[in-house]
This record gives structure tokens, sequence and C-alpha cells, in this order.
């Protein structure tokens, strides 16, 4: 398929040196209070949904995160954009220090920094034509001299991300899921950016759609040298596109590997968990192969549980250390493992013992039916 | 004899000013005793019109119709009054829908929830009722039951909400479940313990299950025969192995090259199925999946492709199916050597444009 490469003009699409990071995020911290009151907001805790993450996403690749719903990996995505304000911590996008910058600065460099969402029907405004969505982006940041200029640059866009010219005067109801999803990432594209968010791009998405738009993330990738960080629950996906995986439990990253180790040598026992819990189409392997249940359900993220967070329900589980010590990222190999024991269980020497489940309230439940959801952190009270 | 033989089930949708929608065009398939068999295909396939059809939960109002028999033990369920029909309900057949949260009554305690079938179809009440109601629990494995009765839905996670909803379903030890996409709102490490139960369920009682879904994933650990659907058609029935190491239909192959495996490589390309699933022909005949088809020939759109019969439980409606050898591994990259199979009589013919493409729009 041949398609002209640069869409944009810039030094955004020069061949990216491999090896170096686009973006540097160090002890990253987002945590939300839960108030309470009626006149006055008191603070009775916090949910800790991003709770000191370090990862590197290196320039031109795909840095996939995974995990389980309320693991805080879009929380992650979006303190890195500064869409929602990290408590501490930093984030460095390409030599620039994002979280001190100021509201205008900050505004300007979201031209490098694009996101596509998962839902392309409801972020899409249903009252703008694709041509009024796609310009919108660039004229808020004055790109293009003019109509003629911009008309043009859409229309390069539109033709990369393989929608036809006639589609600029259509709007958002008249395509197809993949049609939409692929407006949305021509909007993220028309301005040029380094770095693409996206955040579970093809879940929404029909199983026969979902690979033509892997596929155009790929190619537009190629052409164009993009770093994405692409965050998705849907393992095989995130394994399919990412040169590294970040695997997040509860605020923190638990492991990080490059794609294919990921599952071949999961170290992690949470990673070993999930691993072992997508279905394969294949019923060789499906038969094969031994499922590591997990036992209950993800503790809330408002009072997670002390030491290593996942050693409620880890059936590796060890009396020391796991309940009272929290785990460091460590450098195992080519992986990065937060867990004491993984050399000790990669070896075999620690055995997988029998988890009883806990009970696990959603978010806002209470005890008794009546009363307000209290997180039961030390000094709170209702 | 089989449990469940659903002949030429067809469900039609017609409203004043609308286009009339066949949701279900001519769906057979059967589900012995026991047996796991699985409805897969996309979205408005009609593998949940299908399921609802048989359990008699469509809307009895003009406009839409259902045609066909769906015999159930005898009975054909398309047929039975409405007190008959609640009488099977529930007890013979349950069902298990994919929203734990909308299904169950937010106003209710779980506990009255469960013992409302025991009380309408077992003739259970008071303490009697609730210890069954406990036991329940217990055996899809909730912890601490007797709790959690008094509780309500909303203080339930997500995987305990749908582990209720199994409860309730096999309260009357049904002969027949039905699971409606049962994990797809549900997380991995979730959709596998609902997965293990479900399993356990159909071993221990056997009890038969039709499962719906979309994820191959699911079907490949789960099934004893799998049905594809598209557009509301069976386009291809097969024992779950044979399924996988040889589809026939190139609906079929195309929705297996086109999943991301877990343990496959990086960086392979994907084969995605051209179009989408809006694509139909612009004329009631012949085979709907003809527009994205990389094997059509002419003869698709002549009519609506027969159903092609070859020996060990296996069907397909394709005039040019894949040839047995070509798994998925050696994907129908085109349509220019295909095999002189039967029922392929134009199989020489390459790609003349009698179908039409494709929309450009969608064909990355």
């Amino acid at each position: 398929m041949t398609r002209e490469a640069a869409v944009t003009d810039g030094a955004a699409t020069a061949v990216p040196e491999r090896g170096d990071s686009l973006v540097e995020v160090r002890d990253l911290k987002v945590h939300f209070p839960i108030t309470r009151g009626i006149l006055f907001d008191r603070v009775v805790g916090h949910v800790k949904a991003v709770d000191g993450v370090d990862l590197t996403i290196p320039r031109g690749r795909t840095y996939g995160l995974v995990g389980e719903s309320g693991c805080g990996k879009s929380t992650l995505g979006r303190a890195i954009l500064r869409l929602t304000r990290p408590t501490s911590g930093t984030v460095v996008f390409d030599g620039i220090e994002l979280t001190g910058l100021p509201a205008d600065r900050m505004r300007a460099m979201r031209r490098r920094m694009q996101m596509i969402f998962q839902d392309p029907m409801s972020s899409l405004d249903p009252r703008q034509n694709v041509e009024s969505i796609l310009i919108e982006g660039l004229q808020a940041h004055g790109i293009g001299a003019d109509r003629a200029a911009r008309r043009k640059l859409i229309t390069r866009t539109l033709d990369a991300v393989g929608l036809p010219t006639w589609a600029l005067s259509r709007y958002p109801h008249e395509f197809s899921g993949g049609q939409r999803q692929r407006i949305g990432i021509a909007r993220a594209l028309v301005l040029g950016p380094d770095l693409i968010v996206a955040d579970e791009p093809v879940s929404a998405l029909d199983v026969s759609v979902q690979a033509q738009v892997i596929n155009l993330l790929d190619e537009l990738q190629e052409e164009l040298g993009l770093t994405y960080l692409v965050i998705a629950h849907d393992l095989a996906v995130v394994r399919h596109i990412s040169d590294v995986v970040g695997v997040m439990y509860l605020g923190t990253l638990v492991e990080e590997a490059p794609s294919d180790r990921l599952y071949s040598q999961p170290l992690h026992p949470y990673t070993r968990a999930l691993m072992s819990a997508v279905p394969v189409p294949d019923p060789d392997v499906e038969d094969r192969r031994e499922r590591i249940l997990l036992a209950g359900d993800l503790p809330s993220p408002a009072n997670p549980p002390t030491g290593c967070r996942f050693h409620t329900r880890c059936p590796w589980a060890q009396p020391t250390r796991c309940p009272d010590e929290r785990p460091e990222l460590r450098t195992i190999g080519a992986s990065r493992v937060a867990c004491h024991w993984a050399e000790r269980i990669a070896s075999g020497e620690l055995r997988r013992h029998e988890v009883t489940a806990q009970l696990v309230r959603p978010e806002d439940a209470g005890d008794t039916p009546g009363t307000l959801a209290t997180p039961s952190e030390p000094g709170s009270f209702v | 004899m089989a449990l469940l033989e659903v002949e030429e089930l067809s469900v039609t949708f017609r409203q004043r000013g609308r286009r009339t929608v066949r949701a279900v065009d001519g769906v057979s398939f059967s589900v012995d005793a026991g047996e796991v068999v699985g409805l897969v295909g996309e979205s408005g396939c009609g593998k949940s019109v299908t399921s609802l059809a048989i359990m008699g939960l469509l809307p009895r109002q003009a406009g839409v119709t259902v045609e066909g028999r769906a015999d159930f033990d005898g009975t054909d369920l398309l047929r039975v009054d409405r007190r008959t029909m609640r009488d099977i309900r529930g007890r013979d057949i349950a069902m298990i829908f994919q929203d734990p949260l909308s299904s169950l009554n937010p106003v209710l305690p779980i506990g009255r929830q469960v013992t409302e079938v025991l009380a309408r179809h077992r003739g259970l009440s008071g303490e009697a009722a609730r210890r069954e109601a406990a036991e329940l629990l217990d055996r899809v494995g909730i912890p601490d039951p007797t709790r959690r009765l008094r509780e309500y839905p909303h203080q339930l996670s997500g995987g305990m909400r749908q582990r209720a909803l199994i409860a309730i379903a096999v309260a009357c030890r049904p002969r027949l479940l039905i699971a409606d996409e049962p994990t797809t709102a549900l997380d991995v490490t979730i959709q596998a313990q609902i997965l293990e139960l479900l399993k356990e369920l159909v071993r221990d009682s056997g009890t038969a299950l039709i499962m719906i879904t979309h994820d191959l994933g699911v079907v490949a650990g789960m099934c004893d025969t799998v049905n594809v659907l598209y557009a509301g058609r069976v386009v291809e029935t097969a024992r779950r192995r044979p399924l996988f190491t040889e589809p026939r239909h190139p609906y079929t192959v195309g929705l297996l090259n086109s999943i991301p495996r877990l343990d496959g490589g990086r960086g392979e390309r994907l084969s995605p199925i051209p179009g989408s699933v809006r694509d139909v022909l612009p004329w009631a005949d012949g085979c709907a999946f003809a527009p994205r088809c990389s094997r059509q020939v002419p003869s698709c759109v002549g009519g609506p492709p027969a159903l092609v019969l070859t020996h060990t439980d296996r069907s397909y409606r394709c005039v040019n199916p894949v040839p047995p050898a070509a798994g998925p591994a050696t994907p129908a990259d085109s349509g220019t050597a295909p095999a002189p199979t039967a029922g392929g009589s134009a199989a020489g013919e390459t790609r003349t444009t009698a179908v039409p493409a494709a929309r450009e729009e969608e064909s990355a």
C-alpha cells in the first residue's frame, strides 16, 4: 500500500533514533480525594488510582499498558498528558518537564501528544461533520496558513487513515464503528503528534474490524515514526502491537517486559495468572494449558492491601515480607518485576497454594444497606 | 434424540417507515443433553435474538414475526401458550445475561431474587428456601452466603453479581442453560473464574449449555459443537477441534486470521476481513458474506447458498469453501486458486464483478 508518508511538516516526522526515550515518568502519583459533608467537603481518604509509577517510553516504539478495570491504567495515561493533574511525580516529554509547565505552554505542547479514545461514538461530536472535527485542532494550534492549506492537510490525513475524501462532509453517525475509530485516529494524527495515547482503541469494535484498526495503527507507526502508549485490557491485542508491556495492578506496575517475554516467561504471579486466564482460540492450547485461577476480586484502590498489593490474591504469597514490605521494581533479565520472590518462583522452589477468596466491595457500596461507603483508613470517620 | 432441536428459525422485525429486518434467517441447530453448544458471531449476527426467541422473550406484538420450530423435549417452544412457557422458563431452561447489574433487580435483596425461583418452581418457602438459596450461593463460589442473601446487587462486585445470576439460573437444575455473553462485561481473571464455574456446573449436573459469544478463545476452551453465525444465518457448524484446525467457510477462516493470539509473535500482520458487518447485498438472495469474501464467485449471488453437509457432523453454507487442507495457517489470501470442490460450479473463474466489492473506505 503506497501512501504519502509525511502527513505533517516539521521535525515530528523525522525518522527517530531508536533507543532514546520520548517520555519518562518518575514516581507518578494520582490520588483522588474522597470527600464527605454537605457544606464543607471534608477529605476522608484518597483513592490511590496511580501510586508511584516509573516508566520510560522509547521513541518510535509502542508501550502497552494492561491491567484489569480499576487498576489505574487510564488514569496513568491521562496523567501523562496532564489531562488529569498528577498529585506528585514528574513526566518528562522529549526533555521538557510537563508537570510544572504553565497552562499556555502546556496547551501548545498538546499538539505533540494526542489521544485516541475507546468509544468513537461518544468522543466525536455528533453535530460536527468530519471536516469540522479535523479542522478544529488545526485552528486551535494555528497550523496551516489558510483554508486551502488546512484542507490539503486534512485530505492527506484522511487518506492516511483510509477514509475517502467524501467523508469530509459527513457526520459521525453515518459511519460504522471501525470508520468512526478511523476518524478519531485522523483527528489525533492531523496535528502531527510525536506521541499518541490510545485508550482501549479497539475494544468497542467487532473482531473482524479490530484487526483493520490494529493494522492501521501499525502502518502509521512505520510511516510516521509515531510513539504509542496503548492502554487496553485485552492482553492479546496489547501484546500484538507493543514492544514493551507494563502490567498494572492497583495503581502500580508489577511487571514490565518485552512483549515476547511476557508470554514465554512471565515472572510476576499476577502476570502469570493474567496470561493463563486469557482464552486462546486454539483447542489444543486450551486443553493443555494450566490455568491459575485467582481467588476473589480486585481490592478497592481506596484501601489497598499493605505490603505487596497482590498478596491477598497471590497463590505464591509467603508469610514473610509479602504482607508488610512493598516490593520495588527490580530488574531480572530483560524484565522489571515487583515481587520479592520472583526468582524463587521462576525456579520452581516456591509452590502454589490455595487462596480463599476475600469479599471485595464495589466502590460506593457500604457494609450495610443504607449507609455510605466508608474508607477504612486510620483517622477516617463519617 | 436431541434435547433442543431448532429448525429453520426466522425472526423478522417490521416497523412502519423502516426497513424490514430479518434478524434471524433460517437458523437450525441442535443441542444434546449435557452438550455445550456455541453460537459465535459478531454484533448483529442474530445470536442474541435466536436465544430470546427460544426463551419466548421477544415482545409478542405486531411486527415481530417468529417462524420455524424449536423442539425442546417434544414441545415446540415457539407455539406453547404463555402459562406453559412460564413453567418451562426457569425450571427447564434458564438464561444468564451479559450484564448482571441490569438483569438483577436493584431494589430487592439477592436472597429474595434467588428464593423467588425456588418458590415459583420448587414450592419451597421460608427457612427451607433460605437454606437452599444459601447453598446455591455457596455452590457458585460466593463467600459468606448467608450474609450475602440479605444484600443488594449494588453491594456485590461484577464477578459476584454474575455468580449470583448463575445461582438463580441453576436453582432448579435446568436441563438447558443459555448463557448470552456471560463474561463480556468482566475482567479476564474474573472471566476465567466464571467460565470455570460454568464448566463445573455442566460437568456435574449434566446440564446442556448454549454459549453465545463473540470470543473464539472462549469457544475453543468450552464448546463441544460450534455454530458460526453471520447476518442471521448459520454459516458453519462443526465440532470444536475441526472448526479450528480445518475451517471451511471463508468467514470462519477470516475470523480466525483476524484475531491477535496471545501466543503469537509480535508484529505479525493480522489479515482482517475487509469491510464491516453493515456491508450486505442490496438484494435479499445470495450469501450475505459475499461483499467481504475473498473467495467470492458469481454463483454467490444467485440464491441463498445451500447447506453443504459433509461427513462427521459438519456443515457449511458456501459455494466456494476453503479447501480442507488450508487451515488458518495458510489463509485464503485470494480467490485466484480456488479448489474445484463440490458445489463450486464456477470455481475456475476468479472474482468477476457480479458481487459488489466491499466498500472502499474500510478495505484497509
